[in-house]
């Protein structure tokens, strides 16, 4: 019993099929790991293991009378981002310290509804906005692999979680590199689906256009199971898109069962020199690189292709996505829910000192930048050009996946770095630079693990996907991960028993 | 300003910050608004680069799927809790939110 957190969720719902644990006992586990080492990575911020319990039980009652759901049972847990009915949502802000959601997300009752247990809500950095989880009104997290560096943002408790074996999976949510980022920095795999691809109702917006939310685990059928009932459209998403619900685990289990020596042969993976240029860390490019080569060995074939220059990507993102967010952000206004400022005079002082007090500075930073950027004189200037320049990347792509089926990358341009390294906005954005494109563009992409650095660090490589194609990223990285143990590594955290 | 930023419009200054704050109703005080100032200037420089892309005749883009937004049935549907909802504001009575007096 004392291993159960590292196995993985298809062992896990094998091994409750077999009546070898029950999902009290695979409950009980995680939350005994939860209590004794969430200490000293601080991934959650809510825990709700009494009702976790009482699901397990509920879930042990329904396999003996004969329910097959496949994850009913096993647990997991959310990013804070999604409303829980009558559990805190905080987003990771002050603003939200005592929001109890009155509803759930539609990701949330999906969830639920497979069976899962959520063990609670994970941190994250406010609103989302960060790649360090450093934003965070409810404190720093630690990556379980090296408790000086960061996990990596804004998904970072997510990520956290799921490295030290808290969770066996998590949902999270991307808007610039969320999921795939964390993930790169905490040694799993990520995938952040098509836009459209799973309803944003009760996922507390940051950029509408781009914000979208997936899975994460530590191998692509971990996040296959997961996302299997993340998807689908939902009326109450305007943005969500009516399209076939593929079988993601059972892709998986076809494309290993029919693969040969050469599994990846007819795979044509798209070389961008551009992703392979000034401020890539030597160490993140060798891994990447002979990650590629693994997958030349299996039979795919690597093809060059041109992307936009990712400088005008990472313009183009935060010209938007700031002012998407002062946009959505004026929501909290100290009226309807969250907080207010204690005995305002008038109106506005209410609005002003309730936004002031109730947010952190990043997501001040960003209303700044996003209301500069909208404002009468700027707006084409800035907002229009950057619109424009967005479906130029698109036509790029477009025209990239006309030689190629998947693009690599490195997903970071760096391992996890120290939280004391303290930068400022504009070299902490730098950070997103291979992500951010595929949000613009609306793509689907997943990190996988492909190696660690000399300190012992992971190092992710990014796949990215032509639109709807998530079962072709979940099956080429679970391929990889068949002929590779990246993904078997576990952080010092995960190694520890209690 | 309908032509590209230039690096010189990038320098915001703290009178421009402390306008556009008060836009956003965000209480920030002077020497705060030059922190913001400086960090927002250095974010407004990586827009130069877009100055250097041709987008004549490009349409903007905001929506990835261009997809018109399906419309619902007009049926009520009494999925709306009010109290429910209500429980988690400030301040309520009778049903109704509230806030400073407005008129005198």
């Amino acid at each position: 019993m004392s291993e159960l957190h590292l196995l993985s969720t298809q062992q896990l719902i094998t091994g409750l099929q077999d009546k070898q644990f029950s999902s009290v006992e695979l409950t009980e586990h995680y939350i005994k790991r939860i209590d004794a080492l969430d200490s000293k990575i601080n991934s959650f911020i809510t825990h709700t293991s009494e009702t976790a319990r009482a699901q397990a039980k509920a879930a042990d009652e329904m396999r003996a009378q004969g329910d097959q759901r496949p994850l009913l049972g096993v647990p997991m847990a959310h990013k804070d981002i999604f409303c829980t009915q009558g559990v805190l949502t905080t987003c990771g802000s002050k603003m939200l310290h005592n929001f109890i959601s009155p509803y759930d997300a539609t990701i949330v009752s999906n969830i639920d509804k497979a069976g899962m247990i959520s063990l609670g809500k994970l941190n994250m950095d406010e609103f989302a906005m960060g790649s360090d989880n450093s934003s965070s009104y409810y404190g720093t997290v630690q990556n379980p692999w090296n408790l000086e560096r960061v996990p990596g943002g804004s998904s970072g408790g997510s990520a956290a979680a799921v490295a030290a074996g808290f969770v066996p999976v998590a949902t999270g949510s991307d808007t610039g590199g969320s999921i795939r980022q964390p993930a790169s920095f905490c040694g799993l795999t990520g995938i952040k689906p098509t836009y459209g691809r799973v309803s944003r109702f009760g996922m507390i917006a940051y950029a509408s256009s781009l914000d979208q939310a997936g899975s994460m685990g530590r191998s692509a059928k971990d996040c296959a199971y997961l996302l299997q009932p993340m998807i689908g459209h939902d009326p109450r998403d305007a943005t969500s898109i009516k399209h076939d619900i593929p079988d993601y685990v059972q892709d998986l289990n076809d494309a290993e069962a029919s693969a040969g020596d050469k599994p990846f042969a007819g795979l044509r993976i798209g070389f961008a020199k551009e992703y392979f240029s000034k401020g890539l860390d030597r160490e993140v490019e060798q891994a990447v690189r002979a990650a590629l080569k693994k997958y030349e060995e299996l039979g795919a074939t690597i093809v060059e292709v041109n992307i936009t220059d990712p400088e005008v990507t990472l313009a183009t993102y935060y010209m938007l996505a700031p002012a998407e967010a002062s946009s959505n952000l004026s929501r909290f206004d100290g009226v309807r829910f969250g907080y207010r400022c204690e005995n305002p005079t008038d109106l506005i002082d209410l609005y002003t000192r309730s936004r002031s007090e109730g947010f952190g500075p990043e997501v001040q930073r960003r209303i700044l930048t996003g209301t500069y950027a909208l404002s009468a004189g700027y707006f084409d200037a800035y907002y229009t050009k950057a619109q424009k320049v967005r479906r130029l990347i698109v036509r790029d792509f477009d025209e990239a996946f006309a030689s190629c089926d998947v693009i690599a990358s490195p997903t970071a341009p760096t391992a996890a770095y120290k939280l004391s390294e303290n930068l400022d906005p504009a070299t902490m954005y730098l950070g997103d630079v291979y992500t951010i494109a595929v949000n613009l563009a609306g793509l689907p992409a997943i990190s996988q693990p492909v190696g660690l650095t000399s300190e012992g660090l992971p190092i992710g490589l990014q796949l990215i996907g032509q639109y709807w194609q998530e079962s072709k990223l979940l099956s080429t990285a679970h391929l990889f991960q068949q002929h590779t143990d990246h993904h078997l590594q576990h952080s010092t955290i995960a190694k520890e028993t209690v | 300003m309908s032509q590209q930023p230039t690096p010189s419009d990038s320098n915001v200054s703290r009178e421009e910050i402390l306008d556009i704050a008060n836009l956003a109703r965000l209480g920030i005080d002077e020497s705060t608004a030059d922190s913001y100032a400086d960090d927002i200037s250095k974010v407004l420089k990586l827009m130069y680069t877009l100055g250097n892309v041709d987008t004549a005749g490009v349409k903007p883009l905001a929506n990835i799927h261009e997809a018109c937004q399906e419309l619902r049935a007009d049926v009520a549907k009494h999925d709306i809790n009010r109290a429910r909802n209500q429980s988690v504001a400030p301040a309520v009575e009778d049903g109704l939110y509230l806030v400073p007096q407005v008129i005198e």
